[in-house]
């Protein structure tokens, strides 16, 4: 199960993904993403502090909005990913595609550079 | 015992050889008397021969009767009329014999006029005991062992009597009259016994009726006739015969019971007829249930039923589909504008739900009592239900208002229980077939995709090979393999496709392919993983990625050379420090990025392995898989397993790793594919 809370601030949206992303929650994460970048948001952050665990259906989720956001011009960072989540963004090999981050501030800093 | 055929065969000629024998027989003992020269004849041959007259024919049509056995009611009736009419029409010859003769002589001949008597008695008798028999069949025609009895008692005591011809007895003796007595209480209980009028349909009623008072005017005729013959110079007369005034008497009150039950059964006749057609369509209805029907089929007989049950003027069925868009499928007597008008009237018209016992006031349909619709005044709307889902409604309308009464409405919603049951079923089936069918194709899957796993590992000198693997599902998406490019170079692949089950499956056997067509061309990793992305690239679901490492092992140079597309970090133990460690080489998995910038995220490594290291590559199945209380195993587990197998050879350490995994896992199995594939250097 997993929830999905979004704050506008300022310029920017934080979306909070809080739980576990399997093959079914994903379909639900996909959603708010998609909606979040219909609605031409610039800058997304990406709060995964309570991301307990993500399935290869939820990397998947992430993987299909690469070229859109490189395509859409968006600024897109996760940040505050336990050791374990990262590890398996890391194996994939998304963490070169995505900016992984560690503090909000840090992501903050990334999105509004340039 | 004598066949039937036989049976019929002896007791008919006998019959009439006795009737035959005891007309020259009396004659001949008449003629004597006449003259006064005794003709020798003992006096107990006459009714002796009468009483095998009787027993011959009896026999002989109680083994005609039961030959035929499959005999309508009207038909039985119809044989008695036509054994009477032929009994009629030869005592009328008689009759007109005498009227012929008028004041002739021969008219007032005692010989001659015995000799019509006994002709008379001849076909009376054998209409008496023809009917005897066949109201036999109709007394009996719902048995009860009493009834049975009963029936027995009168017909055998029947059979004693006529052994009684062989006394003589007087009429109105005390003996003729108790016996007498004896079988008409017999015949008036056991003429009571009128069931069968109860299975006559209208038509059948009335012809009943008229065969049943031909019948009884038949009896009164030959009764007449019978006695108006002089009985003084008669040598037997049937009228002192108990057998033949007791077969006079049940007949005629058989007859007369069954005239007036069957004249007041009438008026209820159509009501009967309309109570067992409803039974029988309930009786097709629930028959729908065990056969496969489609729904079009139980619709139409729930609707034709239903409107034939309360003899409605016109109706239609409307069905839902999962949509909730409406459909008519059937119409009587209504056009589609008429249907939309009634409905807008039944909106503006009072309704009350459905009288039913048995279903409650929720799921029962609706009754307008005074429909505001010119040409149908009232209207019943039933629903049919399935899984608590509406899928149709069946309106009735009648031109009268108040024209469904309370039988009505609930043998239409017992009507509606019965035809939703069906649908139901006919659903579950039409499911049940579709998933028995899924289930066989998911096996077929299985078993491609089991030949899609290398069966036997190509063996070197300079290496030990063993593995290991599991679908979670029917089929899995991990993938190893080995492909043996020359007697020193070996391709080795171990891959991961995301997701599982039959997408993830088909994806396996597309790396397939892309593994075996490619490894041939020994390409370096990073030109071998470009490949396959871009292959994969253009199938893939935009979701969906596959993580791989594709190794290539040299055994003269003793050389490893391999890249990582995402998968996880493969796990080596180098004897010389007996110690494991992960390749943490930088990677992408496969149609993660499906453009040419792919293959800057590949780093390709190169090592030189020496006797005693040992590779192991797995899938996320393994380290990512949780015990009973829900901890997940990790890279660290994994990595000691090794070491402390490390002195085993490959296959012993694949056995064990599988063991200690499964041992890890507990009761839960695994829900994610394990693959696991061991290499050990000589």
């Amino acid at each position: 199960m997993v929830e999905i809370e979004k704050d506008q601030e300022e310029d920017w949206i934080v979306i909070r993904v809080i739980g576990e992303v399997d093959a079914s929650s994903s379909i639900k994460l996909d959603q708010e993403l998609s909606d979040v970048i219909e609605n031409n948001h610039k800058k997304i952050l990406v709060d995964c502090e309570k991301l307990e665990y993500i399935s290869s259906a939820g990397l998947g989720v992430f993987m299909s909005y690469i070229q859109v956001l490189e395509k859409k011009e968006i600024k897109f960072v996760l940040y505050n990913l336990s050791d374990k989540v990262q590890n398996v963004f890391e194996i994939l090999g998304l963490d070169q595609l995505l900016p992984i981050i560690g503090t909000k501030e840090e992501a903050l800093q990334i999105v509004n550079e340039g | 015992m004598l066949s039937q055929k036989a049976i019929l065969r002896i007791t008919g000629p006998l019959a009439f050889l006795s009737w035959l024998i005891l007309l020259v027989v009396n004659l001949i003992i008449y003629f004597g008397e006449i003259n006064q020269v005794p003709s020798g004849i003992p006096s107990f041959i006459p009714p002796a021969l009468l009483s095998l007259f009787f027993l011959s024919l009896l026999i002989f049509f109680r083994h005609q009767v039961d030959k035929a056995k499959r005999m309508n009611l009207v038909d039985m009736l119809w044989r008695v009329f036509v054994t009477g009419l032929m009994a009629a029409i030869v005592t009328i010859l008689v009759i007109f014999v005498f009227v012929l003769l008028g004041e002739n002589r021969l008219a007032q001949n005692p010989i001659f006029i015995n000799f019509l008597y006994h002709l008379d008695l001849g076909v009376v008798t054998v209409f008496l005991v023809a009917t005897f028999t066949i109201y036999k069949r109709l007394v009996l025609y719902q048995k009860s062992k009493v009834l049975i009895n009963t029936w027995y008692i009168f017909e055998y005591g029947l059979m004693v009597s006529i052994l009684l011809n062989f006394f003589h007895i007087e009429l109105f003796d005390s003996f003729y009259i108790t016996t007498s007595i004896f079988f008409l209480v017999l015949s008036l209980y056991l003429s009571v016994n009128l069931k069968w009028v109860a299975y006559l349909s209208f038509k059948e009623k009335w012809k009943s009726i008229l065969l049943l008072v031909l019948v009884c005017l038949y009896l009164y005729f030959f009764i007449t006739v019978l006695s108006g013959f002089p009985s003084e110079i008669l040598i037997v007369d049937l009228v002192d015969n108990v057998f033949a005034t007791t077969l006079f008497s049940f007949i005629f009150i058989y007859s007369l019971f069954s005239l007036l039950v069957i004249l007041f059964n009438l008026p209820t006749t159509s009501v009967f007829e309309q109570k067992l057609k409803e039974a029988v369509n309930i009786q097709m209805l629930s028959r729908t249930i065990q056969e496969k029907r489609n729904e079009g089929e139980i619709y139409q007989m729930f609707f034709f039923s239903s409107v034939s049950a309360v003899f409605a003027d016109a109706a239609f069925l409307e069905s839902f589909d999962e949509k909730g868009a409406n459909r008519i499928i059937l119409k009587e007597n209504l056009n589609e504008v008429q249907i939309g008008e009634i409905k807008d009237s039944l909106a503006s018209s009072k309704v009350r739900p459905l009288k039913s016992p048995q279903v409650p006031v929720e799921q029962s349909g609706i009754i307008a009592k005074a429909l505001k619709y010119s040409g149908f005044r009232s209207l019943m709307m039933l629903p049919l239900i399935v899984k608590e889902k509406e899928i149709a409604q069946l309106y009735l309308l009648k031109e009268v208002s108040d024209g469904f009464n309370d039988e009505m409405q609930n043998i239409i919603t017992t009507f509606a229980n019965q035809a939703s049951i069906s649908i139901e079923n006919s659903r579950l089936m039409t499911e049940t077939v579709a998933n028995e069918r899924y289930q066989k194709e998911l096996k077929i899957a299985k078993e491609v995709q089991k030949a899609l796993l290398p069966t036997v590992l190509e063996k070197d000198p300079a290496f030990e090979i063993s593995a290991f693997s599991q679908a979670a599902d029917e089929v899995g998406g991990d993938y190893y393999d080995i492909f043996k490019k020359s007697d020193i170079q070996y391709a080795l692949i171990i891959a991961d496709v995301s997701g599982k089950g039959t997408s993830a499956a088909f994806h396996m056997s597309q790396l397939k392919g892309i593994f075996q067509s490619l490894s041939e061309l020994a390409l370096d990793p990073k030109e071998f993983l470009r490949h396959a992305n871009s292959a994969l690239g253009r199938c893939l679901d935009k979701r969906s990625f596959i993580t791989a490492s594709y190794f290539l092992i040299n055994t003269t140079e003793s050389s490893i050379k391999f890249a990582r597309a995402g998968h996880c970090p493969t796990l080596y133990f180098k004897k010389s420090d007996n110690k494991a460690y992960y390749f943490k080489n930088k990677g992408l998995g496969l149609g993660v990025l499906r453009n040419n910038q792919f293959q800057n995220y590949i780093q390709v490594h190169q090592m030189n392995y020496e006797s005693g290291d040992i590779m192991v590559l797995y899938t996320d199945g393994i380290t990512e898989s949780k015990n009973d209380s829900g901890e997940e195993l990790g890279y660290e587990a994994l990595k000691n397993w090794i070491e402390e197998n490390a002195h085993f050879d490959a296959d012993t350490i694949k056995n064990r790793i599988a063991e200690t995994f499964l041992n890890f896992c507990g009761q839960e199995p695994p829900d994610d594919d394990y693959t696991v594939v061991v290499i050990k250097f000589a």
